[in-house]
């Protein structure tokens, strides 16, 4: 048996709902997840080593082939690729001997593109192995890859004055915050948490609910559920012990304000962690990052130190004998799906990130079974202002049905992308006044899973739960760019992130890229633009989640918004075959079998063109 | 405790928690399945049993009923979702029932009979998926796989308890996967129970394809429909 396997597995007390954290070990020590590996790790966990595999094959960033001594990962976000993604993908090929979804000839280099890595105000950027560069151009690659040949690590040439990972400043070396507007809720100076937390404590539980709850506080994750209710139920529902969980799986392209929260206000969202615990009766919390932030992860270690110091966690928290919880942090390893709250704690418990049947729901049975809170990390912030200020403040805050403020990540055309906090009840035309858009004339709101609007008619539209309920990602199209092409992209985004756990997911999103990629290249007629719209309207309505439930979305939102640029597309039938149909290439089936036949010689498939797989 | 729920606009008294495809069933209400176990946990992969529950729809295996709930299962848009979802798994796997072992006994073959199929709407694909054949007794013929989940989660090692079937990669590159070591101590009726909870033509029996004369498969001498209300009858 292999000494350092058997270390893990102690180390973990084989306890395979921390298969993650092993299998990450095991990435670390080899580059990669060899065979033998693994198999060792599943005898001694008791598992098949399919079953491993089943896990670590489910997320992007484990490898089951050797890597390079280094791993690239290009963000490729239609952001990006507005703003030299292609330029700089041709300098790393060029640069590291790599094509992408490769390594190099001498096993120096992998490179690999990834989709948004949280960084759409400063791209294009790129992860090398757990750091990363942003504002990349072909001139800082060649710098970049020339260096790493040298022999200076990644780590050195990013943080040159060798800055300790648990410093803001390290952070601060790697990325921009950009907070172009703070307001009153996210970005609070001068906390004095222990008094905050004292007398939350000695108000009592049903006061704090008390308070979020006649606050309005919603879930700033997207799904806008009461926080004060999804609270007082996890309080409620009987359990031997109970999970609090900060969802930092920020995954949706073009967002990037958790990133921004987590590195300027890291300890109000911890606050919020331990507000939630003292509530609903925690003893364990998980932070689950996404590991698009590995970077940040020694700067919160620290935090969660401070709070340990300051007895904000631990044992006996603030001398109270009755109340203890602490927080670890879960890494993710690439996966979108895993912003679900379910998928999420899944892949917390070791497997893969499918979402679950429901009901139950996490506030009845989550993380191993128990009763789990899970809060986004920009909810956890705005508990902890409300708490500070009380609820009528942040009543006054606001609309009618959308207390409060909301964070936007802005990013595209536009003279100053970054974060902004915003009150909700905000038009999308003030916000575009606010970041400079530059002749805007579509803006994405929610990203992908969102909704397309066109500036000229959607200007006035207000930023609420009531109407554009943004999850706060915003990109900015201007009239030059290739709106169908950001669909398709979007559609091929939303293919690659499909768990395939149910049908209309996994299968219809495939049928709708491809239905998109026939209109682009001009081979569609008006009932292919139907059958999107049917066909969307089947994956949005009986999928098993929010993935699914939101993927036809780019298509039916810019077909509803942008009807003129799906039509100047179309072609009109001629005869009785649908333009779609290539009926050469269709007959090529044909010629194959007469050949084959004459000269009793295969020909392999992918040699003759197959007119529905043909892009 | 018995409540009273609505399927189609009539009444329908129940006990509160009872599987929504169970309960209409019993009432005589065919909703159609291919993931769904009477009496094993819900899987809810399929979503071929997708109906309309107080005006949203869901699938029917995933709800437990509860007092007052409104069911809708027989409308036109939502047997032709139905049939829509069967429909993208034929198109999505290859599944040429005339040369199948599974022809007459297989789930997905009758429930698109079922639901009137007769072509689906969506573009075949075609996949290549290599099958799987090392194990003794069972082979994989994974491009019939509709990742139902049933092997995966209701076919264990007898002696400890390990998956024996899984899934490997996921969305589209996910394909389903067997322990060969593990296969091969099954003992004889858990490979038949293996090839028989799989609704389709994927896991089969080495040695046995064709045993049954055409004329004389399961769902040729009963149909799906009639299994799924008549076992509820007896």
């Amino acid at each position: 048996m292999n000494n350092r396997i058997q270390a893990i597995i102690q180390r973990y007390q084989t306890d395979r709902t921390r298969l993650l954290d092993m299998l990450w070990e095991l990435h670390h020590l080899y580059g990669y997840l060899p065979d033998e590996a693994l198999s060792e790790l599943a005898d001694g966990l008791n598992m098949a080593v399919e079953d491993v595999r089943e896990t670590s094959s489910f997320y992007h960033y484990f490898h089951h082939r050797s890597t390079g001594s280094y791993t690239l990962y290009l963000s490729n976000t239609v952001i990006a690729r507005m703003q030299g993604y292609q330029e700089v993908l041709d300098a790393l090929e060029r640069e590291t001997g790599a094509t992408l979804g490769e390594m190099d000839p001498s096993g120096t280099f992998s490179l690999y593109d990834t989709p948004c890595i949280g960084l759409s105000d400063q791209e294009p950027a790129m992860l090398v192995d757990e750091v990363v560069f942003t504002r990349l151009t072909p001139e800082k690659v060649s710098s970049i890859i020339s260096q790493l040949k040298c022999g200076r690590s990644p780590e050195e040439i990013a943080n040159p004055r060798a800055l300790p990972k648990t410093d803001i400043a390290y952070v601060d070396q790697l990325v921009e915050t950009n907070i172009c507007k703070a307001g009153p809720v996210f970005f609070h100076n001068g906390n004095d948490f222990p008094e905050l937390l004292k007398n939350c404590l000695d108000a009592g539980p049903e006061a704090v609910i008390g308070a979020i709850t006649q606050a309005q506080l919603r879930g700033h994750g997207g799904a806008g559920f009461a926080t004060g209710l999804k609270w007082k139920l996890c309080r409620e529902a009987p359990g031997a012990t109970k999970y609090v969980i900060c969802n930092a799986d920020e995954g949706e392209p073009g967002t990037f304000k958790d990133r921004v929260l987590l590195t300027r206000s890291p300890q109000a969202v911890l606050m919020g962690m331990v507000l939630a615990a003292s509530v609903i009766g925690a003893r364990e919390g998980i932070i689950y990052l996404r590991q698009e932030y590995i970077y940040l992860k020694a700067y919160l270690e620290q935090q969660l130190q401070l709070f340990r110091e300051q007895r904000l966690l631990g044992n006996n928290i603030l001398g109270h004998a009755d109340f203890n919880f602490d927080i670890r942090i879960q890494m993710g390893a690439g996966a979108y799906i895993c912003g679900d709250e379910s998928a999420l704690i899944e892949s917390c418990e070791g497997k893969r990130g499918t979402p679950r049947v429901k009901p139950p729901y996490p506030v009845e049975q989550g993380y191993l079974g128990m009763p789990t809170c899970v809060n986004n990390v920009e909810t956890l912030v705005a508990v902890t202002r409300v708490m500070q200020e009380g609820a009528e403040w942040y009543q006054s805050l606001g609309t009618e049905d959308s207390r409060g403020c909301r964070l936007m990540s802005v990013s595209g055309d536009c003279q100053r992308p970054g974060v902004y906090e915003i009150e909700w009840g905000t038009t999308l035309n003030q916000l575009l006044t606010l970041v400079g858009a530059e002749d805007p004339w579509a803006v994405q709101i929610s990203g992908p899973s969102g909704e397309c609007v066109a500036v000229d008619k959607g200007g006035e539209r207000r930023f609420g739960y009531g109407d554009l309920s943004c999850n706060g990602s915003v990109m900015i199209f201007n009239r030059s760019r290739d709106l169908l092409g950001i669909v398709k992209h979007f559609m091929q985004f939303f293919v690659d992130e499909s768990c395939g756990i149910c049908t209309p997911c996994r299968s219809g999103n495939v049928d709708l890229r491809n239905k998109m990629e026939r209109i682009i290249a001009g081979r569609g007629c008006q009932q292919d633009l139907d059958e999107m719209v049917s066909w969307g309207q089947l994956v949005r309505s009986t999928s098993r989640c929010g993935l699914g439930g939101t993927s036809p979305n780019p298509i039916l939102t810019t077909l509803q918004q942008f009807p003129e640029l799906y039509q100047a597309k179309l072609t009109e039938q001629s005869g009785v075959l649908l333009p779609s149909f290539d009926l050469e290439a269709a007959l090529q089936g044909n010629e194959r079998a007469r050949i084959e036949l004459t000269h009793h010689d295969y020909i392999p498939r992918e040699l003759i063109q197959d007119p529905e797989t043909e892009k | 405790m018995s409540i009273q729920i609505t399927i189609d606009g009539q009444p329908v008294v129940t006990e509160a928690g009872e599987n929504l495809v169970d309960v209409a069933a019993q009432n005589s209400v065919y909703i159609p399945t291919l993931c769904y176990l009477k009496g094993k946990p819900c899987l809810g992969t399929c979503r071929v049993c997708s109906v309309r529950v107080n005006g949203h729809i869901t699938a029917a295996c995933s709800v437990p009923v509860t007092e007052g709930m409104q069911v809708e299962v027989d409308t036109t848009e939502l047997a032709d979702m139905r049939k829509a979802l069967i429909e993208s798994l034929f198109s999505e796997g290859n599944h040429n029932c005339p040369s199948c072992e599974k022809s007459g006994r297989c789930e997905l073959q009758a429930t698109g009979y079922e639901v009137e199929m007769v072509v689906s709407r969506f573009p075949y694909r075609f996949p290549l998926r290599p099958r799987e054949v090392a194990a003794d007794h069972i082979w994989l013929e994974r491009d019939r796989c509709i990742f139902c989940q049933r092997c995966v989660e209701f076919i264990r090692d007898r002696q400890t308890d390990q998956k024996i079937f899984s899934i490997k990669g996921r969305g589209i590159t996910a394909q389903i996967e067997v322990n060969t070591e593990l296969a091969n101590r099954m003992p004889p009726e858990q490979v038949r129970e293996a090839a028989d909870i799989c609704p389709v033509g994927c896991i089969i029996e080495k040695g046995v394809g064709f045993n049954d004369p055409i004329g004389r498969r399961k769902f040729e001498l009963q149909s799906v429909r009639e299994r799924a209300l008549g076992e509820e009858e007896s």
